[in-house]
């Protein structure tokens, strides 16, 4: 690689003729380095930056003021307690799927496939709103029904708890575990656990000594997933917690923020409470790391052979009823509702065709300035964001991937950073870098936005790139050298077209999640610049549910295009 | 008594657009104790399938599977034992040892869910890894371990119950050729000294033939011969059990008068014997690089296209009529490229019918 960088500075040289030795990929490890340090790098230590230091003086009064405010620990407390129970609950629930889907003989395997893909394109805020339309204390519509059926005075449930964020939070939140798992089972070699029946072991001895131990290193990787995304979770606990005053530290972070309407030392209050947010994380991903380490087992099978599925017999048909019920209870009501509310003529009636209208779509689709607005921005924004953070992926995945130079490490962790900082905190150190401080003042304008976008999701791209060029063995570059073309040539005729596929379905990986963004965009969005997640938010606080589920809805069918359209192409790569 | 018997044994799979393929098909064997059996056959011929309807991760479509006499699978009497309560030992082809336990515990897994009492435990797995010559690797974990001692660890484990058979899935495949042919000849010395009785499945027909008391040859589901592997090797009952056991020539001929001539050659007779009980009027002679005399004079006249030197031996081609014919020779006969030559076939076999229709029914159920 170092030979080819070198004849590539030669011919520079010789074809501009002016002397000037550029090398190819020190220029563009330079420019990657530059790009990363002004979107992701320098937001972040203007965080640590404004928590502890006042001009250059260290200063830590201010960081243990915020954090051993009372409300402050109380929030804190919070996000451990539903972190916690959200990673236990998504973790037995997606293991229970998992191995049901993955080893037992239960049917219609596809269907519950199917709905398991539903929570990813649902954001987990407009899951949020769905399930208060059905479990609002005394209006939601099986409260209600609970109420009117038995007589009760009391609710069922009442969503507007920590217990509801963490049932809403953990509905969405289980597929991580399921995911993992179900592909840890089909990767696995059967024959492992045919022997230990030919040892002589039954069923469920088989399960309990040789399944579970081996699917542990994926459960754990899921659960851990699950854990760093609660933490930082923001869209379901201002939903359901704002209006109860429960406050979990993310939607602490936002409402100092909002309290201080944009003052400099509310940032700073923030900023702080943001740092400690981040060290929460950080110790969720030490936690992570010390268990990963223990085990990684090579459980990739030999020979192509179906596992053997356990015979469920009587358990069949009563596993198979429990499953569809929890499914379209948990995944598909909410889902059906969000549509259905967005029908109603005014929220609180009955689903009678005589109270349906389409009045809501049109209003949110033809009439309403800011929802139109927010739909268009929301276009522009991802759109842009999607080929902008691609681009800048794959020129990073190259770096890292193929030039493997000196920093080209680092220039990973960097890249890879705001898989784990919450998106939250990012917008706080963008707030601070962009609003005057250093000359430009971006506050209030889309350009604010789309730089957090790219800093947000340029993590995605970077591992999508890397994946799909880490599959194009270097010695097709080489027998392109080899036949004369140059490096850059070589790059644009052989890497390049190798990856494309990588980079579409790159694209939609950032396009899919910038669309149901909600945490950044809540603070940095200005008059004219709501994105969709801002104007479903801004509707819903309003008071105007109808109107806001019909936006959702709106919003759920672009993504579910979206969706489709990504399936579509990697299917179609698979095919080749 | 018999170790395992096979009566009628039949397995169908729906497959695809393709309807019912019969994967084995009207399997009828009976394995003595202490035998060591191969199943023989290219890939998708079935053998693995019967040994996993032997091993119950597999049920049957017709028959009955017999093992001590006692039958553990029937599709008439409706009977299915479990695969855990066959009392089977049985050794994967990707090893299948568990990466979670030491080697102790692998071995000592079959012990501990028959709940074997601590002593007795710790003298079987003990004397288990001494016979794998595993000793000392106790405490070790499988991902520290080469190709060879996880082999002998999925081994171990499978005798250390005392099976009454042991089933060998390819066992030796996954293994690099020197230790290929090691393990082979432990496997041999281990079944001899406890008396095992051994089903080994393998696609290797020298595999097959230096590790077998009876040895059969499968070819898309139908048992092709059963025999021991010296009558199989000098006898071999059709053209897929010829092709399958070593390097083959099969040359299409034609008899007339007596005389047998090379398909579409009339000129020029091949100088061998029709095969007694041979009546067609056509068929093909089918002979081993190393059955065929080269000579200076004499013989069917042809020239050496090729000569190619292969360490121990060289290789002549040679056309007779429309077929090329390899044929080995340990010494330097002195030939040159070029050169005149008659060839003479030593004891060829005959075989009736031309062209082989198997092929196409073996192409598409590749596809499969």
């Amino acid at each position: 690689m170092k030979q080819a960088a070198n004849t590539l500075s030669v011919r520079l040289k010789a074809n501009d003729g002016s002397g000037i030795k550029i090398n190819f990929n020190t220029l563009l490890m330079i420019v990657c380095f530059v790009i990363l340090a002004i979107t992701v790098v320098m937001p972040m230590l203007l965080v640590v930056y404004y928590t502890f230091f006042q001009g250059l003086a260290f200063d830590w009064r201010m960081f243990t003021e915020v954090v051993l405010d009372p409300a402050n620990l109380k929030a804190t407390g919070n996000t451990v307690v539903i972190s916690i129970l959200v990673t236990i609950i998504g973790t037995v629930v997606g293991l229970f799927f998992a191995w049901l889907l993955g080893r037992s003989d239960i049917p219609l395997k596809k269907l519950m496939r199917t709905l398991f893909a539903i929570p990813y394109m649902f954001p987990p805020f407009i899951g949020a709103i769905a399930w208060s339309i059905l479990l609002y204390p005394r209006t939601g519509y099986i409260n209600r029904i609970f109420m009117n059926l038995t007589g009760s005075e009391s609710p069922l449930f009442n969503i507007n708890s920590i217990a509801g964020i963490v049932f809403v939070e953990a509905s969405y939140y289980f597929p991580f575990v399921f995911l993992q798992v179900v592909s840890a089972l089909e990767r696995m070699d059967p024959t492992l656990e045919e022997s230990a029946r030919i040892a002589g072991a039954n069923q469920f001895h088989v399960i309990r000594k040789i399944t579970l131990p081996l699917v542990i290193p994926a459960t754990a990787a899921g659960a851990m997933l699950i854990l760093i995304s609660t933490i930082s979770h923001f869209g379901v606990p201002a939903m359901l917690g704002f209006s109860v005053n429960i406050f979990t530290l993310p939607t602490k972070i936002y409402e100092i923020i909002n309290r201080s309407s944009g003052s400099f030392d509310g940032i700073r209050q923030a900023a702080a409470l943001s740092v400690l947010l981040v060290v929460v994380v950080i110790l969720a991903l030490a936690v992570q790391k010390f268990i990963l380490r223990s085990g990684s087992y090579d459980i990739i099978r030999g020979k192509s052979m179906r596992p053997m599925l356990i015979k469920l017999r009587g358990l069949k048909y009563p596993l198979l009823v429990f499953s569809i019920v929890a499914l379209a209870f948990i995944v598909v009501l909410p889902f059906c509702m969000i549509f259905a509310v967005g029908l109603l003529k005014a929220y609180g009636l009955p689903f009678k065709l005589s109270n349906l209208t389409w009045t809501n779509y049109t209003y949110v689709l033809f009439h309403s300035k800011m929802a139109i607005d927010s739909i268009k921005n929301s276009f522009i924004l991802c759109i842009s964001t999607g080929l902008i953070a691609m681009f800048l992926g794959v020129m990073i995945a190259y770096v890292v991937v193929k030039v493997k130079a000196k920093g080209a490490s680092l220039l990973e962790i960097l890249s890879l950073l705001p898989y784990s900082v919450p998106g939250l905190v990012l917008a706080i150190g963008v707030i601070m870098m962009w609003s005057g401080k250093f000359g430009i003042n971006l506050y209030n304008t889309i350009w604010i936005i789309l730089i957090a976008y790219i800093a947000r999701y340029v993590a995605f791209a970077m591992k999508s790139a890397a994946a799909s060029m880490q599959q194009v063995h270097p010695s097709l570059e080489e027998a392109s050298r080899s036949c004369g073309a140059s490096h850059l040539q070589s790059l644009k005729d052989i890497t390049l077209p190798l990856i494309r596929p990588g980079m579409i379905a790159g694209f939609f990986l950032i396009f899919l999640p910038a669309m149901r963004e909600l945490t950044t965009s809540l603070l940095l969005y200005g008059p004219y610049t709501r994105t969709l997640g801002v104007a479903i938010y801004a509707i819903n606080a309003e008071g105007n549910i109808i109107q806001s589920a019909a936006l959702s809805a709106v919003a759920i069918l672009i993504i579910l295009m979206g969706d489709l359209t990504l399936r579509y192409i990697t299917r179609e790569k698979k095919g080749r | 008594m018999k170790a395992v018997e096979f009566i009628h044994v039949s397995k169908a799979f729906s497959a695809r657009n393709q309807g019912q393929v019969l994967a084995v098909d009207d399997f009828n064997l009976a394995i003595e104790e202490g035998e060591c059996f191969s199943f023989l056959g290219p890939s998708g011929c079935g053998k693995t399938t019967t040994l996993r309807m032997v091993a119950g991760f597999e049920d049957l479509t017709a028959g009955e599977i017999r093992i001590g006499g006692q039958p553990v699978s029937s599709h008439e009497k409706n009977i299915y034992v479990q695969p855990e309560n066959r009392g089977l030992g049985m050794v994967f082809q990707a090893f299948a040892v568990w990466p979670h336990m030491n080697v102790f515990e692998n071995v000592a897994f079959p012990l501990r869910v028959q709940k074997t009492h601590k002593a007795a435990l710790n003298e079987k797995v003990t004397e288990a890894l001494r016979q794998t010559n595993l000793s000392g690797l106790e405490r070790s974990y499988p991902n520290s371990l080469s190709g060879g001692q996880l082999q002998r660890i999925a081994l171990a484990r499978a005798i250390v119950t005392n099976p009454k058979v042991l089933l060998l899935d390819e066992p030796l495949s996954n293994l690099d050729p020197q230790l290929r042919e090691m393990m082979r000849f432990e496997i041999k010395e281990l079944q001899r000294k406890l008396g095992l009785t051994i089903i080994f499945v393998t696609h290797d027909q020298s595999e097959a033939m230096a590790l077998s008391d009876r040895m059969l040859v499968m070819d898309m589901g139908v048992i092709q011969q059963i025999d021991t592997p010296l009558r199989m090797y000098n006898n071999p009952k059709n053209r897929f059990v010829y092709s399958f056991l070593g390097l083959s020539n099969f040359i299409p001929v034609e008899i007339h008068e007596g005389q047998v001539y090379p398909a579409g050659c009339q000129s020029q007779s091949l100088d061998c014997d029709i095969e007694s009980g041979f009546t067609a009027h056509e068929g093909v002679i089918a002979s081993r690089p190393n059955e065929i005399g080269l000579l200076r004079e004499g013989g069917f006249p042809t020239k050496i296209e090729r000569r190619i030197f292969l360490s121990d031996h060289i290789e002549y081609r040679v056309m007779v009529g429309a077929s090329e014919v390899r044929v080995q020779s340990t010494r330097d006969l002195g030939f040159q490229e070029g050169m005149p030559c008659g060839i003479v076939f030593h004891k060829p076999k005959w075989y009736a019918g031309r062209s082989d229709d198997r092929d196409k029914e073996r192409e598409k159920r590749k596809v499969i």
